[in-house]
């Protein structure tokens, strides 16, 4: 039987040991494989235009102006550094208010160019808050709602915006698993790189 | 929503697959078997013994010796952690020079990472330093996992013991899982999530100059690591305040699918292990398809009332359904490339075990959709639930069910061929209630006074009291995810957080719930499994019930669905229900 005096030293050995085996050398070891191994995953995934970093492929942000295509709604003004939930719930007044106003602008920016629009058309995922407010990615139904806005406005025929769609999306993980997107800050550089604007 | 199926079917043939040889691999950990890792980390298992001074051969523990190092060891790591969170300013690693957060918030969150729960009023990326987070938290990830599996080893000693009354040595336990258990799985699924764009560093936060010319500024730090054991041990706090939603901490499909099998490896296939350590894997296997029933169940009625979409959608003019190229459903608050069924099998499996993680907005989801956490943190956390914690707290509910069995066909209960008598049944009893009777006593109090509503976000209504009563069966069953408009700490975004404060109300309620739903559960299970291990055993005859077939699991998710709802619903009732049945917006 051991005493309440032993029981505390040996604690405390345990807490000072497994922190520094838990705390320091397993994250730290960690960093250095990562950074040696895949350091462009482990630094943000940055992606380059024109020779300068211009964003991470995994976050999102904000597009406005006809000529790019534009990300989903964010809660959180596309913050990297300082994240929150939009916290609109089910039954709620504001979440009508601002679905209601998020679809009229949505029709009022590309129904110009794509006379057909109608509300059935436009996919949720368009006029709803992501998760993250920096979600990079929208659904292919809104990427090809866009498509011809931006083929009008970049003087671009639209089935080569649609390639440009194409090669910007995402598949499923293994083929299976989530849902397929298109990676907005990918394809408006690939925009940019087939036809600059001015 | 076929595909959605498709995907959901094949994660769980996965964990299923995992459940035998994870669960013999465990069996031998808990042991005290060689291991294929043997080899390379036995002379560190050695020496751990020797630096602690303990020599686990002849120190064999009785209950009350293995709680009493238990609860030594929990004390001391609460006060470390508090000292580590109250000293942030000094800490190296703190590139965007954070004060620690008020002492209340402090109380709140060491509380929260002590007992395995994670629950959290602050956010990571906005006020804790990357020390503060590997030093203080990350620790915690691991050995509070490491507690929970330890407690029901013992319980499952005492369940299986042939004579004596020790239950094994906790420092012993505590080593082997924390050695060969935890850290290994941790650091392949870090290093697994970093090669796929999880980020892993130890920079200052990045300055972008985006393509439109705006500036968008990106929190770094060591998340990868972080994250594995996260959800290996089914902790659940995000190293950013979205959580696994944020693209760092989960950048696809592939790992979203990852992170959800690192949640659920060991609490599935410790039901083997269990089978195996009493000797009968039917055992084993009968706790699984109890848990495995709820679990799925739980994830279907999710899919289909997420993709069903919500009131305020459809009052507004929009259409739900899917189309060509997306796949509808509510996605307010949802991340496309994990669209509704992902999120969906996501918010079942982080509510039904106890991690809290969330790769959606809790309080976007759906009346019915909503419903599911709550009915899974209703259930007390016996769905697959937290590491340990999951399966101690499903073997009371097992022995319940073979007491309340006994009485209804006029036979002297027995689990495994020992007597249930009137001792162990109070404690099960108590063990049982202890977590329901919190959650209850604290969200009334929070709902009830002045001093509780001010953390509510959406007001009077029955989203605001979702808001406290999930925030209370959260902390209680030690889950950690929330309806995220409940705030105890108030930050106007300062440099260096300053003039931050915490809503003391919230923080203290909350931390002290967190303590007692963890620690008194504990205490009754440990004094369980001591009552359990000195008794004789006695052969199994033809009056014996059996414990390990259908009737029985029958049994058992009658007596789950009975107390949980008994307990609970009622108030759920007047939560999300309300919200699921009813089209009205207010």
């Amino acid at each position: 039987m051991r005493g309440l005096g032993k029981e505390l030293r040996t604690g405390l050995i345990a807490v000072v040991a497994m922190t520094i085996v838990l705390g320091l050398a397993y994250p730290l070891v960690v960093t250095g494989i990562s950074q040696v191994l895949f350091s462009g995953a482990a630094n943000g995934s940055k992606v380059s235009f024109d020779g300068r970093v211009v964003g991470s492929r995994l976050i999102g942000q904000e597009f406005k102006g006809k000529a790019y295509f534009h990300s989903r709604p964010s809660a959180t003004e596309y913050s990297g550094d300082a994240t929150f939930f939009a916290n609109v719930g089910p039954n709620s007044v504001e979440g009508r208010e601002e679905v209601r106003e998020n679809l009229a602008a949505f029709i009022r920016e590309n129904k110009p160019w794509d006379k057909s629009l109608t509300k059935e058309d436009v996919p949720v995922d368009a006029v709803t808050n992501s998760a993250s407010g920096v979600d990079p990615q929208i659904s292919e139904a809104d990427a090809r709602i866009q498509a011809h806005r931006i083929a009008a406005v970049r003087g671009l025929p639209l089935d080569e915006v649609e390639a440009l769609i194409d090669g910007a999306v995402e598949g499923r993980g293994l083929g299976v698993f989530g849902e397929p997107g298109v990676n907005v800050l990918e394809l408006n550089i690939a925009l940019e790189e087939k036809a600059p604007l001015g | 929503m076929l595909e959605g199926y498709v995907q959901i079917a094949i994660f769980f043939a996965v964990v299923l697959a995992v459940v035998k040889p994870l669960g013999i691999y465990m069996a031998k950990v808990f042991r005290g078997e060689r291991l294929f890792l043997t080899p390379v980390l036995g002379p560190i298992e050695r020496g751990a013994y020797k630096v602690l001074r303990v020599r686990p051969a002849e120190e064999g523990q009785d209950w009350k010796q293995y709680a009493k190092s238990l609860v030594v060891f929990s004390l001391l790591f609460w006060i470390l952690l508090y000292l580590t969170l109250r000293t942030q300013g000094l800490d190296p690693w703190n590139p965007q020079g954070f004060h620690s957060a008020p002492w209340d918030v402090s109380f709140n969150t060491t509380s929260s990472f002590i007992t395995n729960t994670n629950w959290q009023y602050y956010g990571g990326e906005v006020t804790l330093s990357y020390f503060a987070q590997m030093f203080g938290l990350a620790v915690q990830n691991f050995v509070s996992a490491a507690v929970g599996i330890a407690v029901l080893v013992a319980l499952i000693r005492g369940i299986a013991a042939r004579s004596g009354s020790s239950l094994g040595n906790f420092w012993q336990d505590l080593v082997r899982i924390l050695l060969y258990l935890l850290l290994p799985i941790s650091i392949i699924g870090a290093l697994v999530l970093a090669s796929q764009g999880v980020i892993q560093n130890l920079s200052d936060y990045s300055v972008i100059h985006t393509l439109t010319g705006g500036t968008q500024v990106l929190g770094q730090g060591p998340v990868a690591s972080q994250e594995a054991i996260k959800m290996l041990g089914t902790n659940g706090g995000g190293f950013f305040n979205v959580n696994s939603a944020y693209p760092f901490e989960n950048p696809s499909g592939f790992t979203n699918v990852v992170e959800m099998f690192l949640i659920l490896c060991i609490p599935a296939s410790l039901t083997y292990t269990y089978g195996r350590m009493v000797g009968s894997q039917r055992q084993g296997w009968a706790i699984f398809s109890a848990m495995a029933v709820l679990l799925i169940a739980g994830t279907v009625v999710a899919y289909v009332a997420e993709q069903h979409g919500t009131p305020a959608q459809h009052l507004a003019g929009l259409h739900t359904h899917a189309m060509d190229g997306s796949a509808g459903g509510n996605m307010e608050g949802k991340e496309q490339r994990f669209g509704i069924a992902s999120s969906a099998v996501f918010t079942a499996v982080t509510t039904a075990t106890s991690t809290g993680a969330v790769n959606n907005a809790f309080e976007s989801l759906t009346g019915i959709g909503g419903a599911v956490p709550f009915a899974n943190l209703g259930f007390s956390e016996v769905i697959f639930g937290g590491v340990g914690s999951g399966l101690y707290s499903m073997l009371l509910y097992a022995i319940l069910a073979v007491f309340i069995g006994g009485l209804m066909v006029g036979r002297t209960p027995e689990y495994l061929g020992k007597k249930i008598g009137a001792r162990e049944i109070k404690l099960v009893a108590l063990g049982v209630l202890v977590t329901p009777l919190t959650v209850l006593l604290s969200s009334g109090l929070a709902s009830a006074t002045r001093a509780g509503t001010r953390s509510l976000y959406a007001g009077f209504n029955p989203q605001g009291f979702s808001e406290t009563l999930y925030a209370y069966l959260s902390q209680a069953n030690n889950n950690g995810s929330a309806w995220a408009g409940y705030t105890g700490f108030l930050q106007p975004h300062g440099p260096g957080n300053v003039g931050a404060y915490g809503i003391s109300f919230a923080d203290l309620l909350g931390g002290l719930v967190l303590i007692g739903a963890r620690f008194l559960p504990i205490l009754f299970v440990l004094a369980v499994a001591g009552a359990m291990a000195g008794k004789n055993v006695s052969p199994a005859g033809l009056g014996t019930m059996r414990t390990d077939n259908p009737t029985f699991v029958f049994l058992l998710l009658g007596i789950i669905i009975l107390v949980g709802a008994l307990t609970f619903f009622p108030a759920i009732l007047l939560g999300p229900v309300v919200q699921g049945l009813s089209a009205r917006l207010f």
